[in-house]
């Protein structure tokens, strides 16, 4: 599925500060020769995995959603940070453009090539190095898949500190890159806060020993949060080091529904009052999204009886104690019913129905996909009129085989509004009714047009949206600093004009 | 009519479990009990059939210690009318419990009894039986289908066996275990849960009911099973029969 644009309707577009261009090919950088998949062999040596057939590059050419797709000719799976660094090293010295790619989960284009970037993939870096169990630090290389750093805390009475839709494939490299949020969050804050150390190989091929593993220290500037959230564009991260909370013993999720959005604040506004220091998530989603979800999933059920209500919240606590955090739970429901804030509720009785009711609220990433078309967006905004973009955007786009998505995490003020279009194409006259104008809303109320997903290639125009000129510019300047010849997911991330040409 | 329905309550069915140093068991503390799936299934049968009108009353029944109430108000809040706890022990065997839902049939005058057909920890598989033996009723085991007649004097039963489906006409009173494929249990709702907390449960215990709590059965050991080993790929048909031969000692 190429995302084709006659070029002056991408130079319009990037002009214009909008997604869905694709900016040419920058000629500074050399074409991938024999010799240079040559070299990547020797460097890799008996235990990294090299890719050059067409049929095997396609997974890493195309993102998840199937909007991007590049045509590297090369994907280099290196076991080590020597390997890494060897790659870069020699990339740098010719030229070549090189994409960082972990589980490429990602959902702004940022994990594969624009053209013919060569593929420096993680997947092969999935070592556990160690874990201490009285601090709870996890030491790991970059390419361990987030669900299975997860399984391993668990038989040790730990748990990650983030929880994803895409755990089952997303690398914990790739996760730091992005500063990947989730549903956690709310409780155990982002990843700029849990990682405790990171070991970055730089553009240039130089390993930059970051990896601490340490509570505090206020030795200097704190570099490695440059990295966490840089998106593989300022080095690519091969190992870390994190803090990892203690695995609650007791989980309670609960399904509800009610009126209105206001609503949903006030339970929100409610359970942080009630359950307090237990509460570790509260997501949202509309009918919309829970009608998607219940159609395009197979094995989905609606936890309650009646499917009508305009909202839907998933509220779940954490704790250590089972009477303890049912009381509470309990009594918070009461409280909330008695206010008239609910239309009905359910309450898991055990982890099955538990894992049943994420699912739904999991579910309707993938249920967008399978629908059809999806133009994705991802905001932070002020809490009060968080859906009043989705009904805005309701009003503005024909309804036939569109159907306009709100759902997300409420609880951080991040909202995930999806256009989804049954009939399965991007249409121009769609993309341009939601664009700029999502972004337009956005900055006006201050908001943020990544909350979590990152600008990647799709918003690669538009971080002036969010972000001032000033700050704009001294990003510009660090990008320069440590990756002077540019070749580190280059087109990603920041505006052509800000990101330094030569080479 | 009225439905007695056993509950038992189980380590939770996704809980990671230990056995405990000493092996005289497993290590519960902490870990995370709920409702036996099979049981859950068993209540969810018995409303429907309160719901379709086949049934008045359904009474939820644990044996166990003080925490079995924690299941019997979920049993409540998915529809149950009344909830009764028999204080006993913690590792009760299927024949005492047997004896003592025994005496609630009579009590009650229940006309059907639903259990699960096995209880995770254990997978004894048995409770059921042996009630309908000591009551002298029918039992339909393993069931996937369950069709009352509308005279409530038999029941058409679907059990899953190693052979595929066998149907069974019973006549009632009748005990009936159920299996996986019978039905998918409710959520539990707001309301319910709150009416549900609000219920008296009653309270006996085994003495009252005349029945032993000593066990004929005498637990020495619990231990892990072996660890797999992992999988060997072999590089030659030559190499595989050596180790049919030789390693496995099949051939």
């Amino acid at each position: 599925m190429l995302l084709r644009r006659t070029a002056p309707g991408v130079v319009g577009r990037l002009a214009r500060g909008l997604s869905g261009g694709r900016p040419p090919r920058d000629d500074k950088f050399a074409r991938v020769t024999q010799e240079d998949v040559q070299y990547f062999r020797e460097a890799l040596g008996a235990g990294g995995r090299l890719v050059t057939d067409r049929e095997g590059l396609q997974a890493f050419n195309r993102d998840w959603l199937g909007n991007f797709e590049g045509a590297t000719s090369v994907a280099v799976c290196p076991t080590s940070t020597q390997q890494v660094s060897k790659v870069l090293s020699y990339c740098n010295e010719r030229c070549l453009a090189v994409v960082p790619q972990g589980g490429n989960t990602g959902l702004v284009g940022g994990s594969v090539p624009v053209h013919d970037e060569v593929v420096l993939s993680t997947s092969a870096m999935d070592n556990i190095i160690s874990f201490d169990e009285v601090s709870g630090i996890l030491n790991c290389q970059s390419g361990c898949i987030l669900q299975a750093l997860d399984t391993y805390l668990a038989e040790r009475g730990h748990t990650m500190p983030l929880d994803l839709g895409a755990k089952g494939s997303c690398q914990i490299g790739g996760n730091v890159s992005t500063n990947a949020g989730g549903v956690r969050l709310l409780r155990y804050g982002s990843l700029h806060g849990s990682v405790l150390g990171l070991e970055v190989v730089l553009a240039n091929g130089e390993v930059l020993d970051l990896w601490q593993s340490l509570r505090k220290d206020n030795t200097g500037y704190d570099l490695k949060q440059l990295f966490i959230g840089a998106e593989g564009t300022l080095g690519i991260v091969t190992g870390m080091s994190l803090l990892c909370p203690a695995r609650p013993t007791s989980v309670q999720v609960s399904f509800l529904s009610c009126k209105s959005f206001p609503d949903v604040l006030h339970i929100f506004r409610l359970a942080k009052q009630h359950l307090g220091e237990v509460l570790s998530a509260v997501e949202f989603l509309d009918r919309e999204s829970l009608v998607t979800a219940l159609e395009h999933m197979p094995g989905i059920r609606n936890p309650l009886p009646d499917g009508t209500s305009p909202f839907y919240m998933l509220v779940e606590t954490s704790g250590s104690s089972e009477t303890h955090d049912k009381n509470k739970v309990e009594e918070f429901l009461a409280e909330v019913m008695s206010a008239g804030l609910l239309v009905d509720g359910a309450l898991a009785q055990d982890t099955s129905q538990a894992s049943n009711m994420w699912r739904v609220r999991e579910g309707v990433t993938e249920a967008l996909v399978r629908r059809g078309k999806v133009y994705k967006y991802d905001v932070s905004l002020p809490l009060a009129e968080m859906y009043a973009l989705v009904e805005e955007m309701r009003e503005r786009l024909p309804g036939d085989s569109i159907r306009v998505v709100g759902y997300g995490h409420v609880g951080d003020g991040n909202l995930h509004l999806n256009i989804s279009d049954a009939r399965g194409k991007e249409r121009q006259e769609v993309r341009e009714a939601i664009e700029p104008f999502v972004y337009e809303w956005t900055r006006e109320r201050r908001g943020s047009i990544s909350a979590e997903h990152g600008l990647g290639l799709m918003k690669a125009e538009c971080i002036r949206y969010s972000k001032p000129e000033a700050a704009v510019r001294i990003m510009g300047a660090v990008k320069k600093m440590l990756d002077p010849k540019g070749i580190l997911n280059p087109y990603k991330v920041l505006p052509r004009d800000v990101v330094h040409e030569g080479c | 009519m009225k439905i007695l329905v056993a509950v038992k309550r189980v380590i939770d069915y996704n809980a990671r479990i230990r056995v405990k140093a000493d092996k005289t068991g497993v290590d519960t503390t902490g870990v995370r009990m709920s409702m036996n799936p099979f049981c859950e299934i068993a209540v969810e049968e018995s409303v429907r059939l309160k719901e379709k009108k086949l049934a008045e009353e359904v009474i939820a029944v644990s044996v166990g210690p003080k925490q079995c109430q924690d299941t019997l108000r979920t049993a409540l809040a998915m529809g149950a009318d009344r909830a009764v706890h028999v204080q006993g022990g913690e590792s009760l065997q299927p024949l005492s419990v047997a004896q003592v839902l025994k005496q609630i049939v009579n009590k009650t005058e229940a006309r059907m009894v639903m259990l699960g057909k096995q209880a995770i920890d254990d997978d004894c598989n048995q409770t059921g039986q042996i009630l309908a033996g000591l009551l002298n009723w029918p039992q339909a085991t393993f069931a996937s289908q369950v069709v009352l007649s509308e005279d409530r004097k038999s029941a058409s039963v679907t059990r899953e066996v190693d052979g595929g489906l066998q149907r069974l006409r019973i006549s009632l009173p009748a005990v009936v275990t159920t299996d996986l494929r019978l039905n998918e249990p409710r959520y539990t709702t707001l309301p319910n849960i709150m009416k549900a907390k609000r219920k008296a449960i009653e309270q006996w215990s085994m003495s009252d009911l005349g029945v032993d709590e000593a066990s004929a059965v005498e637990t020495l050991q619990v231990q892990e099973p072996p660890k797999k080993a992992g999988g060997v790929m072999v590089k030659s048909v030559a190499e595989l029969v050596a180790k049919l031969r030789n390693e496995a000692k099949v051939i």
